[in-house]
């Protein structure tokens, strides 16, 4: 099965229940949205799916693996990567050296054909580093090969640390907020990235604030409220959605454009 | 069992002393979450400190601890100065903090060794009165009484001005989130100076009263007194200023139980040291840490 | 030729140490070039180098084989250690190691096998200079290779975020519980050649200054490249002579020139002195200015 199985996980942190009984299902090949009020709990979702928290209760499964019974190293080595809302990338190595340290996974990087020179670890060191850059390439980095990662602007962190995540050559990727605090065009260059992504058979599941860009990319779309799923649906479904826009409307206000 | 009585006492002498060293390397771990790890040799400068008052420049032994304890409290100004304040915007102050202290403290003991030389000393015979009670069996020396009473004062004082003063709230504040104190108005570099300042203070304090106690002062006498205080403020829990004092007290009096289990003293810091990493993987948070979980 | 031979009889046993601190500078260096601060180090190296002696002194262990004795169990004792303590992080981890160090030499100081205070005499002296540079050489070697590894890149991803990290598939705790053994064995086979090389250890040799000092010639040579700690290592070592050298003879003006130096590196340098070589790093950053 390729589908992404989310059935019935809570969580609570002491009193506060972060996530109850959420369900859903991501299909393959798809761009799946996760939206909500803050602290509706996406994150934690995410934070869950992806090794870092395990549930409370409630099971996923993912390729027949249950992702809630691996730690979060051997989820990343099913093939599930992510990024974070609030960005975390090596922040004393070069944009290149960020994306080589993705390839962890998806390289072998032997000690001891290094230990004796073979000609096999000079070759396999190229065409990592070959990788890594047309992934540079892919995210508009090219020009910042170089560069500290510190030293990026807000917008170009984003999209190296989603370089650092392609190259563990996913087949689910978790996005979470990865076009916050990027200017309109930077946003609409990760937005067909993500397009082109899915057309190669890449499933998605995004989490962002930012409604016109969940509805123009997602194909179904799932809304969390105090933990709980509002409802899951297709962008037309979800916003003519009444209790969806009693969430927002009731809760943040206006969602933000 | 006068034995064992006579050695819990002795064992409370040092463990007050002890106590009172914790109690300043915790503060500043409590408030800027580094290790200061030049609270030793302040510790022996301000002993040091004491002994060339009273002996060269003739000062009473009552005038001179309180002026070695504000003397060892400037060099802690100076410290922070130096050491730590460059190093606070780093992203790895703690580290970063560790090794610089580690830096000044070879070089106040280079200080130590240039200024009073290498061999051991001791306070002028007559410095402090010699009366002692013998009280069922047991001896108990009017320096131990007045080495009890001055450092639980001092803890007293601290504990007390931590908690009551406006400036006691400020220093709690910074230790909680610098980021939050700065927006109350709080001064945090003057605090961050000011707390160097009672830290090293009372260092130098430890470092008087224990050349006072074994009447030996060496250059390096900060050395041994180093690792026990680490092991205490760890047993204590780290920032823990009641925890530190309780852990001293632990400390002083498990050397002295362990010697007389024994009957050797050479298992002495052995013993201590287990528990502490005992401790460590069991609790490492201490027994009365904050227990403050940084999620990721 | 007849100047290298007199200055070799003058200051070979400081040509011997240097090589010695630097081997131990990097085994310290494989821990800490993935953000774990190890103060057990010294301890490693007194394991291996008790080993070693007693290896060859009550059981006649040829030199190899007790050398191989010594790493291995500095190794053994390192996975024992290390398991449980690698849970712990920064200066927690740090003073679970050295309060581990001084129970090493606590137990050296009381134990009958490896002769209480006064040490043990009589280790075959075996170990010469070019052995122990050919030994400097073949694990710098290691270091520098390992650092292009799997584990090398999983190891420095790790200082720079442990979270992040894991979720690019890196297994942390396993990674820290292999450099932890590797830095062991390293830290354990120095401990080894140095114990044939000095007819006597005692458990002053291991102490937890030593151990601090490993960590400074880390700080002062550069922990990101493999000959950081060889430089810190051999400038440290050698300065003391250098001095006397220039005519400085007061211990403290040494003493207080150790630290200065140490200050100085940490506030200006804090990449260490190797930084001034890596112009590479640093275009980069300026670049990116
Ligand atoms: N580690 C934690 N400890 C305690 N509470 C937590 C923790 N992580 C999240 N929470 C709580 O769980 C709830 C959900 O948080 P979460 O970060 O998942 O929200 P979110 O939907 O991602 O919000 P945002 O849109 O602001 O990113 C919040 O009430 C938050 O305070
Ligand atoms: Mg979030």
């Amino acid at each position: 099965m390729n589908r992404l199985l989310v059935e019935n996980v809570s969580r609570h942190f002491g009193g506060v229940q972060a996530l109850e009984d959420v369900s859903f299902i991501v299909e393959p090949g798809t761009i799946h949205g996760l939206i909500g009020p803050n602290g509706a709990g996406k994150t934690t979702l995410i934070n869950i799916l992806s090794g870092l928290l395990s549930p409370s209760s409630g099971r996923m499964n993912y390729r027949n693996h249950d992702l809630h019974r691996l730690a979060a190293h051997q989820v990343a080595a099913i093939g599930i990567a992510r990024t974070f809302q609030n960005i975390r990338l090596f922040p004393h190595m070069s944009c290149l050296e960020n994306v080589q340290a993705g390839q962890h996974v998806t390289s072998r990087r032997s000690l001891l054909p290094r230990l004796f020179h073979l000609p096999s670890a000079r070759r396999e060191d190229r065409d990592l580093c070959e990788r890594a850059m047309a992934m540079l390439a892919r995210v508009g980095l090219d020009d910042k090969v170089s560069y500290q990662s510190r030293n990026l602007s807000y917008g170009e962190r984003r999209r190296l640390e989603i370089a650092r995540a392609l190259s563990l050559n996913p087949s689910l990727l978790l996005l979470d907020e990865p076009v916050a605090g990027m200017r309109q065009g930077e946003a609409m260059v990760v937005a067909d990235l993500l397009r082109s992504l899915c057309r190669e058979g890449m499933t998605i599941l995004l989490i962002e604030h930012n409604m016109s860009f969940v509805m123009s990319l997602c194909s179904r779309i799932t809304v969390l409220d105090f933990g709980r799923v509002l409802t899951t649906g297709t962008p037309a479904e979800v916003r003519a959605c009444r209790e969806v826009i009693e969430a927002y409307l009731g809760t943040t206000g206006e969602p933000h454009a | 069992m006068d034995l064992l009585l006579q050695q819990l006492i002795n064992g409370l002498f040092i463990g007050s002393v002890y106590g009172l060293f914790a109690v300043g390397y915790t503060l500043v771990f409590g408030v800027l979450d580094m290790l200061n790890l030049a609270h030793a040799a302040i510790f022996t400068l301000g002993g040091l400190i004491a002994l060339w008052l009273v002996e060269t420049a003739g000062v009473s032994l009552w005038l001179a601890f309180p002026m070695a304890c504000v003397a060892a409290g400037l060099l802690g100004l100076l410290l922070n100065q130096v050491a730590f304040a460059p190093l606070r915007k780093r992203s790895d102050s703690q580290f970063s903090g560790l090794i610089s202290s580690i830096a000044m403290a070879i070089i106040f003991e280079a200080a130590a060794l240039g200024l009073f030389g290498a061999r051991s000393v001791r306070f002028p015979v007559g410095t402090v009165p010699t009366h002692t009670w013998q009280i069922a069996g047991i001896t108990i020396t009017l320096l131990q009484v007045g080495i009890v009473c001055v450092a639980a004062s001092l803890m007293v004082i601290l504990t007390l001005f931590i908690g009551r003063t406006r400036t006691g709230k400020a220093i709690r504040a910074v230790g909680e989130n610098e980021r939050a104190a700065t927006l109350l108005g709080i001064n945090v570099n003057g605090i961050i100076a000011f707390t160097f300042f009672v830290s090293s203070a009372l260092g130098g304090a430890a470092g008087i009263l224990f050349g006072l106690y074994f009447n030996n002062l060496t250059p390096d006498m900060g050395r041994s007194i180093e690792l026990k205080g680490l092991a205490v403020i760890i047993l204590g829990g780290m920032g823990s200023i009641p925890g530190a004092i309780l852990g001293g007290l632990a400390f002083g009096l498990s050397e002295v139980l362990t010697v007389a289990i024994t009957g050797t003293s050479n298992l002495r810091d052995a013993v201590a040291f287990a528990v502490l990493f005992a401790i460590l993987l069991i609790r490492p948070s201490g027994l009365l840490g904050r227990g403050k979980t940084r999620e990721a | 030729m007849e100047h290298l031979l007199q200055f070799y009889a003058i200051y070979g046993s400081v040509i011997n140490f240097i090589g010695i601190n630097a081997l131990l500078a990097l085994s310290l260096n494989v821990t800490l070039s993935a953000g774990m601060l190890s103060l057990g180090n010294a301890a490693f190296a007194a394991v291996g180098g008790y080993t070693a002696g007693i290896l060859s002194l009550r059981f006649g262990f040829p030199y190899v084989a007790s050398l191989a004795g010594g790493t291995c169990a500095a190794g053994l004792v390192g996975l024992v250690i290390g398991l449980p303590v690698l849970r712990l992080k920064g200066v927690f981890l740090a003073m679970a190691t050295l309060a581990f160090g001084e129970v090493v030499r606590l137990a050296a100081v009381n134990l009958d096998v490896t002769g209480g205070a006064e040490g043990l005499t009589g280790i075959p002296n075996v170990t010469t200079t070019w052995m122990i540079y050919l030994v400097l050489a073949a694990a710098a070697y290691f270091i520098a290779m390992l650092r292009r590894s799997r584990l090398g890149w999983g190891l420095v991803s790790m200082r720079e975020d442990e979270t992040a990290a894991s979720s690019l598939g890196i297994p942390v705790t396993y990674y820290k519980a292999v450099a932890f053994v590797i830095g062991a064995m390293l830290a354990g086979l120095a401990g080894g050649m140095y114990a044939h090389l000095n007819y006597l250890i005692t458990p002053r040799d291991y102490g937890f200054f030593i151990a601090v000092d490993l960590l400074i010639y880390n700080i002062v040579g550069g922990t990101n490249i493999w000959y950081g700690p060889i430089l810190g290592a051999a400038l440290l070592t050698a300065l003391p002579e250098v001095l006397r050298g220039a005519g400085v003879t007061a211990g403290p003006i040494r003493m207080g020139i150790n630290g200065l130096i140490l200050l100085l590196v940490i506030l200006f340098l804090p990449n260490g002195l190797a930084s001034l070589f890596a112009r590479r790093r640093s275009s980069a950053v300026k670049a990116g200015a």
